[in-house]
């Protein structure tokens, strides 16, 4: 029967992932004619707005590119801007952006494994019928969401779109007071983590390998890379963040007329398993405690385990920010560092001519931001490569291979089974709407 | 304004985006358990983010974020206000444009074709428009990102059929409650003289300055602000570039909507 079936797939708005997109399959005869992720949220034009703006709104502006990801892209856009002015952040501005990161990857983390993949594995459509049989899961998930959400709002002012981490270092720094209340509050959580653990052991995935190359941040010092490092992957390739674009070696495919991304190989990985591969050692001893309890081992090549990676990095930047906040405790806060910018009107920070480049870990992948600014700082070009953006080669792959393995199963199934691979993936297509940025003209 | 019916079913809402970053939706999601309290009240029956229940019939509510940036967008907006006794907007993408305004900025070919190249014309744009330029809006939720006791209040007030009044003092009225030394005193530029109130000075009391997310007050007191550029030798087009920044689709409202 599958040699010869046929089978025209189209899901219109696949639900449960940020923003807008569809998957579209055919297949003729129990051959494979199309296999492919469509992006279909409307176009914002972000690098194209940004020129002609200060590179000190950059922050403002490229935090509205994606809710979810407005830490990330905020500290991104940040390192862009530095290298840019040429203006090296303080060691405690370096800390006080971990810890963010920390919080991004908590709160985006949790979402996902909760609200958005859970579903899944448990059968049902979404969270809300999940109120009614698993009302405790729920009530759980929304605190942890909210908790994060709150330690981010003492921190930075607010998580969707941070207010006081800008180009420079930060607007407001943390009271001792601020800094006991994200304590408490993460302490608090002690439970709720304990019990996402217990879930996660519960939680089974379809048996899908694909070996493919996986590229995230990587150091030399024995921190798990998440802000600072190297551009890495597992075939071996190591480059500077400046260089950013011999990593991804963006393309054309006449398959589309969408940008892809390739480095040694047709496709690459970019997210929770892309780091968890390539940095398994640096992790958090309690992260690697519990990758232990549950099996899970690099290098991993089932995407949809991805979730199970992300479990992993909860238990990582949950230990990771506690640290933080205990070094500040016990160090203090300079805060003679406080800083005030606006738009830089009383050019409190140099500015000069320059080309930056920030790299920076978010939780679906590597996140690259590139302004060129003139002697005023005003920009001139700019260019965002998103993770999602990244990874949709790959997906696509992973489709093109996983279809003939499931293609003797019914319709409902076999979409299912696409879903949840694109689900596995967290993709934010809010991000890579504006995917298709042109280079540079130099 | 119409009425929500009383009825024994619960009210049907639905949430839909349009081009939007998806914040304010998450803002919604971090009300946390007190989200559990409104869902207890209403029926949501289509949120795409986080659900994949489909609706076919009417609906009591719809809240809706981002922005009119394209055909399809248009023909799907007015077909929801059209199966829809209440929208509210929300966010400022909904409700004045916001920063996917800035595209208005530039002539739309140029824009277009920066971004995405020779092939631009496969992705339809159209001026960016916020959604009471389209179809009638009932309520407006203002912010980037929405302030979340704002929203809730707005639905009980849809819910209720209730008229909701948008804050419309300046956001310096609320910053000078917080205790917060003036920007310009700081020595640099702010918006807030110029931008409706309602966030709690929320990016004041955090040491950065107003963009002005939240629109321009109605009746902005325009000596003072003449007074305030004069006394801080201020460059008017610095203030007014910062304006555009989420206020450019404003110029759609002189030009009668469209």
């Amino acid at each position: 029967m599958a040699e010869n079936k046929d089978l025209d797939i189209k899901v219109e708005y696949i639900t449960r992932v940020e923003g807008h997109g569809d998957i579209v399959v055919n297949v003729k005869n129990g051959k494979v004619e199309k296999c492919e992720m469509h992006v279909v949220e409307s176009p914002r034009l972000f690098e194209g707005m940004l020129r002609g703006r200060s590179v000190f709104e950059a922050q403002h502006i490229t935090s509205r590119i994606c809710g979810i990801c407005s830490c990330g892209h905020s500290l991104a856009s940040i390192e862009a801007a530095e290298d840019a002015l040429g203006v090296t952040p303080s060691a405690q501005t370096i800390k006080l952006r971990k810890l963010l990161l920390d919080y991004e990857f908590l709160d985006s983390h949790i979402l996902h494994v909760y609200l958005l993949a859970a579903p899944d594995i448990l059968g049902v459509p979404s969270f809300v019928p999940l109120i009614k049989t698993h009302n405790a899961v729920v009530r759980r998930a929304l605190r942890m969401k909210k908790a994060c959400n709150d330690v981010c709002d003492i921190l930075v002012g607010r998580h969707v779109h941070p207010i006081s981490a800008i180009a420079g270092g930060f607007t407001k720094l943390p009271t001792p007071k601020a800094i006991d209340d994200q304590i408490s509050m993460l302490e608090a959580m002690g439970e709720d983590m304990a019990e996402t653990l217990k879930l996660a052991a519960t939680l089974k995935f379809p048996d899908f390998h694909r070996e493919t190359e996986y590229v995230a941040l990587v150091s030399d010092d024995g921190e798990y890379p998440l802000l600072t490092g190297d551009i890495g992957s597992t075939d071996g390739k190591r480059f500077k963040k400046k260089d950013y674009r011999k990593a991804t070696n963006e393309f054309v495919d006449p398959r589309s007329s969408a940008k892809f991304t390739k480095l040694s190989r047709e496709s690459y990985f970019v997210g929770a398993l892309a780091r968890f591969n390539l940095n398994y050692d640096k992790l958090h001893p309690e992260a690697k405690k519990v990758a232990v309890a549950l099996g899970f081992k690099p290098v991993c090549h089932n995407p949809y385990l991805n979730t199970v990676a992300q479990v992993i990095e909860i238990v990582h930047c949950y230990h990771h920010a506690l640290g933080i906040l205990r070094d500040l405790k016990k160090n203090g806060v300079d805060y003679s560092q406080e800083i005030v910018v606006g738009v830089n009107e009383k050019g409190a920070i140099p500015v000069r001519a320059g080309n930056g480049v920030g790299a920076v870990e978010v939780p679906r992948g590597i996140l690259f931001h590139n302004y060129e600014t003139d002697a005023k700082g005003i920009i001139k070009q700019a260019n965002c490569i998103i993770p999602t953006n990244q990874n949709i080669n790959n997906i696509e792959y992973d489709m093109t291979k996983l279809l003939p393995e499931i293609i003797t199963k019914s319709k409902a199934e076999i979409t299912l089974a696409l879903e949840m691979l694109v689900r596995a993936y967290d993709p934010c297509i809010s991000c890579s709407a504006h995917y298709l940025n042109v280079t540079f003209t130099d | 304004m119409t009425n929500v019916p009383i009825t024994a079913t619960k009210p049907k809402v639905a949430f839909f985006d349009f081009a939007c970053c998806e914040g304010c939706q998450l803002q919604v999601a971090n009300l946390g358990e007190a989200l559990l309290d409104i869902l207890g009240a209403i029926d949501v029956v289509e949120f795409r983010e986080v659900m994949s229940e489909k609706w076919d019939k009417d609906y009591d509510v719809v809240i809706i974020e981002g922005s009119i940036t394209d055909h399809h967008a248009e023909e799907r907006i007015k077909k929801i206000r059209a199966r829809s006794k209440v929208l509210i907007a929300y966010g400022a993408c909904a409700c004045i444009g916001g920063v996917n305004g800035m595209k208005n900025s530039f002539e739309l070919d140029e824009i277009r074709q920066y971004v995405y190249g020779k092939d631009f014309k496969l992705f339809d744009s159209v001026k960016t428009r916020p959604i009471h330029q389209v179809v009638k809006v009932d309520y407006f939720v203002n912010g980037c990102p929405i302030y979340p006791p704002e929203l809730v209040e707005v639905i009980k007030c849809a819910l209720r059929g209730l008229p909701y009044t948008v804050p419309d003092n300046p956001v310096c009225v609320e910053c000078k409650l917080n205790e917060n030394v003036c920007m310009y005193d700081k020595g640099v530029s702010c918006l807030g003289p110029w931008t409706k109130g309602g966030c709690n000075s929320w990016c004041t009391s955090n040491g950065n300055i107003c963009y002005g997310c939240r629109g321009e007050v109605k009746n902005p007191a325009k000596n003072a602000a003449a007074e305030v550029i004069g006394k801080y030798k201020l460059n008017a087009d610095l203030i007014k570039n910062k304006f555009d920044m989420y206020n450019k689709c404003k110029e759609g409202d002189i030009n009668g909507g469209k």
